[in-house]
């Protein structure tokens, strides 16, 4: 299989950590070598946040994503911070209800999906960033739906238990998009 | 077998700690190892044991020497800064032979410094945790398997010399999420006779102390103290060599900076440099007979660290300067890529076959 | 043969180190007693300070750990949390207690740590020779204050039981003085009592002692009880600051 090294980012509060994670424990029960590292500064809400996460069949070397070969981008500013580093043959996926991709490469595939206005078309307020991992799941298939789930329930703590159909809905229907 | 699962390093740490009798523990916030103390928090009340935030890093590393004077395995944790803070308190609890674990999960100095990772506090950890004749063994563990590993190690062998023990990691090694599984091991303490946990009339009275007011006392203690560290030297270094044999060019990293040093070998060797990789687990006692083996064939060494280059000075001890040991490095935060470290990799080893 | 008086098995036999006429001698066997009386030697244990009684280890017969300068009260603490079941007591002067560790000091007793502070206040350094404390009194002439302390430039006093009186972790807070054989007894029972304090996990007790330093205050013995009597005591009246067990009784 082929290694990732994606990045995750967008506005804190937005689930970009959190999304980070579903993919990497995916990568964990699928039997790889993952890794996942945030950006951590004084910032808790409304700043920047992001996060790298690698799977792979070695030990992870650098846990720091400086090349990514899949971008998400939650917001117009982590774009144009990241859009520049991504590898050429690599994958974007934005919020395209969020950002209005300023620069655009030949060399990347650009999927936009208005994730953040389909969540709350669909009653899926708040879940934008699992309507991207759907389509990030659709367009590399780094791991299998299955996966996915079961990833979706080591993440999802106990007391939000009732949220987990929720965001299994969101992750199908950006698979659709 | 465990289940692995996925965990941040600075939590599967804690997690190990209780896992290895750890029931007290005293702290004090600061980035980027608070999760640390937060993890505790939560646990600590589940077990049974002690979770104290305490006014300062000053009175946590005392608080320490309380709970380690009575016997129990006692824990704190901080980062660069709050490490300063606790040099006194380390440097009594060397004087007074406690044992303990202490964790500095690094950010960037001098000063308040900055808040992403760094190794910049390699020279104080190794040569000057305290003031005095004074050494704690130093643990750089590079994943957080390895950082889980390593505490359960350094809680016995820390009671066994009756040396403290520091895990110097780093933001990115605390931030970071990797698989982990714990070992199901059976924890037995070690017997503590000379504990001041009250003497129920049945010994006399202990006493814990760093002081002796007379010259030749000081010294003999500090010699006996030496000799301990001698076996610590002789038997437990600890570091990891990987494409060593045939190399041409040996990199010397440890903790955050090797994993990116072993990518950049592994990319070396796919271009068909003949380049290496020691990784010291234990920086004090520095691993020097692995290093000599490792560096047998090799023209040049590079030493590759977060800071402005402080192990590098080890390396070159270690080797009696006789061959060329060069350094690269970032410091402030700035992570070195695997790409910068081939640069180098390349042209040391252009330079090593004229 | 009837025993009318014995020493303490709870002090040592090593000759103690503290200067003729003062009154450490004094503090440590009502200390050392109190805690006879309760029948804890065996789950005490003490924690020396930096300054005088630095030494205090070898006098009393309990577990001992040596503190860092100021530290005690942090020590004292892992000690209390590491044993429920001890009897933890720190033996403090007023540099270690009152500038130093002033932090540790506070935080114990907002904490409401289940341990006795014994601090002895004589209202200079006097290990180091005689320099001013955080307790020198205004106008008080020492070797860092030889034109008398000016409060001006070097500030107030810090009375220590009326300022722990205040946090609602104290438990008990008196002052005492051992210049006099009835200030004595006085003392003598409210060291007790915060030993009792403990032992029924009441939390933070503290017992501030009015103290003399003839060597350093350049006084004979006898003349540094009745400096004492007539300078310290105005400045910090001796009384119970804090009690709740009186409290209780209302």
């Amino acid at each position: 299989m082929a290694s990732y090294n994606m990045v995750f980012a967008g506005f804190g509060g937005q689930g970009v950590l959190f999304t980070g994670k579903v993919v990497a424990y995916a990568g964990l029960i699928d039997g790889k070598e993952v890794s996942w590292l945030p950006s951590y500064g004084p910032e808790m809400r409304g700043g920047t946040a992001n996060c790298s996460v690698c799977i792979s069949d070695l030990p992870v070397g650098s846990p720091l994503v400086t090349e990514p070969d899949v971008l998400i981008a939650m917001n117009g500013p982590s774009y144009d911070k990241f859009i520049d580093a991504v590898k050429p043959g690599g994958v974007v996926i934005i919020d395209s209800s969020l950002v209005n991709p300023s620069k655009r490469r030949e060399d990347v595939t650009l999927c936009e999906v208005p994730a953040t206005a389909l969540s709350n078309e669909e009653h899926l307020e708040g879940i934008a960033n699992m309507i991207l991992l759907g389509k990030l799941l659709e367009s590399t298939g780094f791991a299998s739906m299955e996966t996915v789930e079961q990833s979706v329930q080591k993440c999802v703590p106990a007391s939000k238990a009732h949220l987990l159909e929720h965001n299994l809905r969101a992750i199908r229907l950006g698979m659709e998009q | 077998m465990a289940e692995r699962i996925l965990m941040k390093g600075n939590e599967a740490i804690a997690e190990a700690a209780i896992r290895a009798g750890c029931r007290h523990f005293f702290g004090y916030p600061i980035t980027p190892q608070t999760e640390v103390s937060a993890y505790l928090a939560k646990r600590m009340p589940k077990v049974g044991g002690c979770f104290l935030q305490a006014e300062s890093e000053v009175a946590a590393i005392n608080m320490v020497l309380g709970a380690a004077a009575a016997g129990v395995r006692v824990m704190t944790s901080s980062s660069s800064p709050g490490i300063s803070l606790k040099s006194e308190g380390i440097s009594y609890i060397i004087g007074s032979d406690l044992p303990c674990v202490i964790l500095n999960i690094q950010r960037g100095g001098p000063g308040l410094g900055g808040i992403q990772p760094s190794q910049a506090d390699y020279n104080q950890a190794t040569k000057a945790p305290g003031h005095g004749d004074a050494h704690v063994m130093v643990f750089a563990p590079s994943t957080v398997q390895e950082m889980v590993t390593c505490i359960f190690d350094m809680f016995d062998l820390s009671e066994q010399y009756r040396v403290p023990a520091m895990l110097l990691g780093d933001g990115l090694l605390g931030q970071m999420m990797e698989p982990v599984e714990f070992p199901d091991v059976k924890v037995t303490p070690a017997e503590k006779p000379w504990a001041a946990n009250g003497h129920q009339n049945k010994r006399e009275h202990n006493v814990v102390n760093s002081l002796y007011l007379q010259p030749d006392q000081l010294e003999a203690k500090n010699i006996e103290r030496f000799e301990r560290y001698a076996q610590i030297q002789a038997n437990e270094t600890r570091a990891e060599a990987f494409e060593t044999e045939d190399c041409d060019v040996l990199v010397v990293a440890y903790g955050a900076s090797s994993r990116i040093a072993r990518s950049a070998v592994m990319n070396a060797r796919a271009q068909g440099l003949k380049v290496g990789l020691l990784r010291p687990i234990t920086l004090w006692p520095f691993p020097k007979k692995e290093l000599l083996k490792a560096s047998k064939t090799a023209k040049d060494i590079l030493v590759v660290e977060m800071s402005m280059g402080q192990m590098v000075d080890d390396v070159k001890l270690a080797l009696e300067c006789k061959k060329p040991v060069h350094f690269f490095g970032h410091t402030g935060g700035i992570i070195p890529t695997p790409a910068e470290v081939l640069e180098q990799l390349k042209t040391i080893a252009g330079g090593a076959a004229k | 043969m009837t025993t009318v008086y014995e020493k303490s098995k709870m002090l040592t036999d090593a000759p103690m180190s503290y200067c003729p006429g003062c009154t450490h001698g004094i503090i440590h066997k009502l200390v050392a007693e109190s805690i006879s009386e309760l029948g804890v030697e065996g789950r005490t244990v003490g924690v020396a300070p930096v300054g005088c009684s630095v030494m205090a280890y070898n006098f009393f017969a309990c577990d001992m750990v040596q503190a860092p300068h100021g530290r005690a009260p942090a020590v004292a603490t892992g000690l209390a949390r590491a044993l429920p079941e001890g009897v933890i007591f720190t033996y403090q002067g007023d540099g270690d207690l009152a500038a130093i560790g002033t932090a540790e000091t506070v935080h114990a007793a907002s904490r409401g740590e289940n341990i006795v502070i014994i601090f002895v206040n004589n209202a200079i350094y006097g290990m180091t020779g005689g320099q001013m404390a955080p307790t020198t009194l205004p106008g008080q002439v020492t070797q860092t204050s030889p034109y008398g302390r000016d409060v001006k430039t070097a500030g107030y006093p810090i009375r220590i039981c009326e300022m722990l009186a205040t946090l609602d972790g104290t438990a008990y807070a008196e002052r005492v003085s051992v210049n006099s054989v009835p200030n004595i007894r006085k003392a003598k029972k409210a060291i007790k009592k915060a030993f009792e304090n403990q032992i029924a996990g009441r939390g933070f007790s503290i017992v501030e002692v009015l103290s003399t330093c003839p060597t350093n205050w350049g006084l004979t013995p006898v003349e540094a009880l009745k400096w004492l009597e007539e300078n310290m005591t105005p400045y910090y009246p001796l009384g119970v600051y804090k009690d709740i067990t009186a409290e209780e009784g209302k």
